[in-house]
C-alpha cells in the first residue's frame, strides 16, 4: 500500500468496510491515535474548571480520537464521510454523537456554541480533487469559514496533519488565516522523521488569557529523538575557542599504523619505490629528537 | 442523535439563510441513561435556543418541557433531571431532519443524519 491513502482513493471510498475494519483493528493505529488526540487535546488549552466541554471531532472516523475525549470528560460531536467509518463507531459504541458529513462542504453548525475542535489526519483530504466539482481551495475556504463561525470566541481548533509539501501546508495555512484564524503550527520533535509530529494549532476571536501558542515537544532535545546528538555537535562551545595551542594538538591523534601501511602497500602496487615494513612503521618518535 | 447535537446543527444549504433549527421527524427514539452534570448542563444553558430544544424534545414524544425557561430555573432540580434527559438521554434512532426553508430531508439512520449534501446544494 502506499504511504499516502489520500492519493489512492476519496475517503469515503478508501475507508470501506474491510479498510475501516484494518484501521480499527490495528493496536498500532488505536496507540497512536490515542497519542495524537491526547497532545491534541492538551494543545486546545481548554481551562481546567472541571466542567466538561462540547467540542467538535473533524474526520471523527471509528471514533478513537472522540474516546480520548470522552475519557476527559467532554461531550463531543464526530463528523466523518465515511459511512463504512461510522458503523465501526456504533458497534464501538462511542459516546459522541455521529454526523456522517462532508467538511469540505462546510460545517452546519450554529454560530459560536462550540468549545473547541479537533482534527486528526483529516485536513489534508480537503487538498485533493477527487470529483470534477471539487475545487481545493473553495473547499478548504468553506471548511475554515464555517468553523470559525461555529466556534465560540476564544476557543482553539487544533489540527494534527501531514502536509505532503511546503505548497500545501501554505495552502491549508492561507484557508485558515482567510477565515480569520490566527495561529500557527506547532512541531513536536521537529528532529526526527519519525516522531515528527505537526500540529496546525487555531484561535478564534479574543481570549484576554493564554493565547499564546504552547511549544512543541522536543525541541529543546529532551527526550532523545535520533538526530540530537548531531545537532549539538555543530555547535562550538566557547571554551574550546580559548583553550592552549599545543593542547588542542594534543588532541589529534595521528594517522596510526594502519592507515601507514595501507598508503605503503598502495604506493607500492603503483610501483613505487617504498621503504621496507618494519617494527618501526608508524611508530613514534622519541621526544629528545 | 442527541438533542444537544440538534440544537447545534443547522441546514447549510447553498441560499439557506436560516437553516435553524431542524423540523424533527422521529420514527424510533430510544433512551440511554448518562449521569448527570449540572456544571455542564448550567454551562449549556446559556448556548442553547430553549424554543427550538423544547419543540424538538417534543417532536420526539417527551412534553415534560416547559415553553420558556430562564437561569432561575436552573435551581430546581426537578427541572434539571428533565433538562439532562431531553438534552442527553433522548437519542433520535430512525427518521430525519429537515431544513425549515426548502424543506430538504436529511435521513437519520442508526441514530446517524446523514447531512451530505448533493453538488448543486453546495
Amino acid at each position: 500500500m502506499a504511504s499516502r491513502p489520500e492519493l489512492l482513493a476519496p475517503p469515503e471510498i478508501f475507508y470501506d468496510d474491510t479498510e475501516a475494519r484494518k484501521y480499527t483493528s490495528s493496536s498500532r493505529i488505536i496507540e497512536i491515535q490515542a497519542m495524537l488526540s491526547e497532545r491534541a487535546l492538551e494543545l486546545l488549552g481548554l481551562p481546567d474548571d472541571g466542567v466538561p466541554k462540547l467540542l467538535l471531532d473533524i474526520g471523527c472516523g471509528s471514533g478513537l480520537s472522540g474516546e480520548t475525549l470522552s475519557e476527559n470528560g467532554h461531550h463531543w460531536i464526530g463528523l466523518d464521510i465515511s459511512q463504512s467509518m461510522l458503523n465501526i463507531a456504533l458497534e464501538r459504541e462511542v459516546e459522541g454523537d455521529l454526523l456522517l458529513g462532508d467538511m469540505g462542504q462546510g460545517l452546519g453548525v450554529r454560530s459560536g456554541v462550540i468549545d473547541g475542535a479537533i482534527s486528526i489526519s483529516a485536513v489534508q483530504w480537503l487538498c485533493n480533487a477527487d470529483k470534477s466539482s471539487h475545487n481545493p481551495r473553495l473547499r478548504l475556504k468553506a471548511f475554515f469559514t464555517s468553523l470559525y463561525r461555529c466556534l465560540a470566541n476564544g476557543a482553539r481548533a487544533v489540527f494534527q496533519l501531514y502536509p505532503e509539501n511546503l505548497n500545501q501546508r501554505e495552502l491549508i495555512l492561507n484557508a485558515a488565516m482567510h477565515a480569520g484564524f490566527a495561529g500557527g503550527i506547532v512541531v513536536d520533535y521537529p528532529h526526527s522523521s519519525k516522531r515528527r509530529k505537526e500540529f496546525l494549532v487555531l484561535t478564534c476571536g479574543q481570549r484576554s488569557v493564554n493565547t499564546t501558542i504552547s511549544k512543541g515537544k522536543g525541541e529543546d532535545g529532551d527526550s532523545g529523538s535520533d538526530d540530537d546528538s548531531e545537532e549539538e555537535n555543530q555547535t562550538v562551545s566557547i571554551s574550546d575557542r580559548h583553550r592552549p595551542r599545543k593542547k588542542q594538538k594534543k588532541n589529534k591523534s595521528g594517522k596510526g599504523r594502519e592507515w601507514i601501511l595501507r598508503h605503503k602497500e598502495k604506493s607500492r602496487r603503483k610501483g613505487n619505490i617504498v621503504p621496507p615494513d618494519t617494527k618501526y612503521t608508524g611508530r613514534k618518535r622519541k621526544d629528545r629528537f | 442523535m442527541r438533542l444537544l447535537t440538534h440544537n447545534m446543527l443547522s441546514s447549510n444549504i447553498k441560499g439557506v439563510t436560516n437553516g435553524f433549527p431542524l423540523r424533527i421527524e422521529a420514527e424510533k427514539v430510544v433512551e440511554k441513561v448518562v449521569e448527570m452534570n449540572a456544571d455542564f448542563l448550567k454551562k449549556m444553558f446559556e448556548k442553547i435556543d430553549w424554543k427550538a430544544f423544547a419543540d424538538a424534545s417534543r417532536a420526539m414524544g417527551y412534553a415534560e418541557l416547559p415553553e420558556e425557561a430562564d437561569s432561575s430555573m436552573l435551581e430546581s432540580d426537578e427541572f434539571l433531571q428533565r433538562y439532562h434527559h431531553a438534552l442527553l438521554e433522548l437519542h433520535l434512532e430512525e427518521g430525519a431532519l429537515i431544513c425549515p426553508e426548502t424543506g430538504r430531508r436529511f435521513p437519520v439512520n442508526k441514530g446517524i443524519p446523514n447531512m451530505l449534501l448533493h453538488e448543486d446544494e453546495v
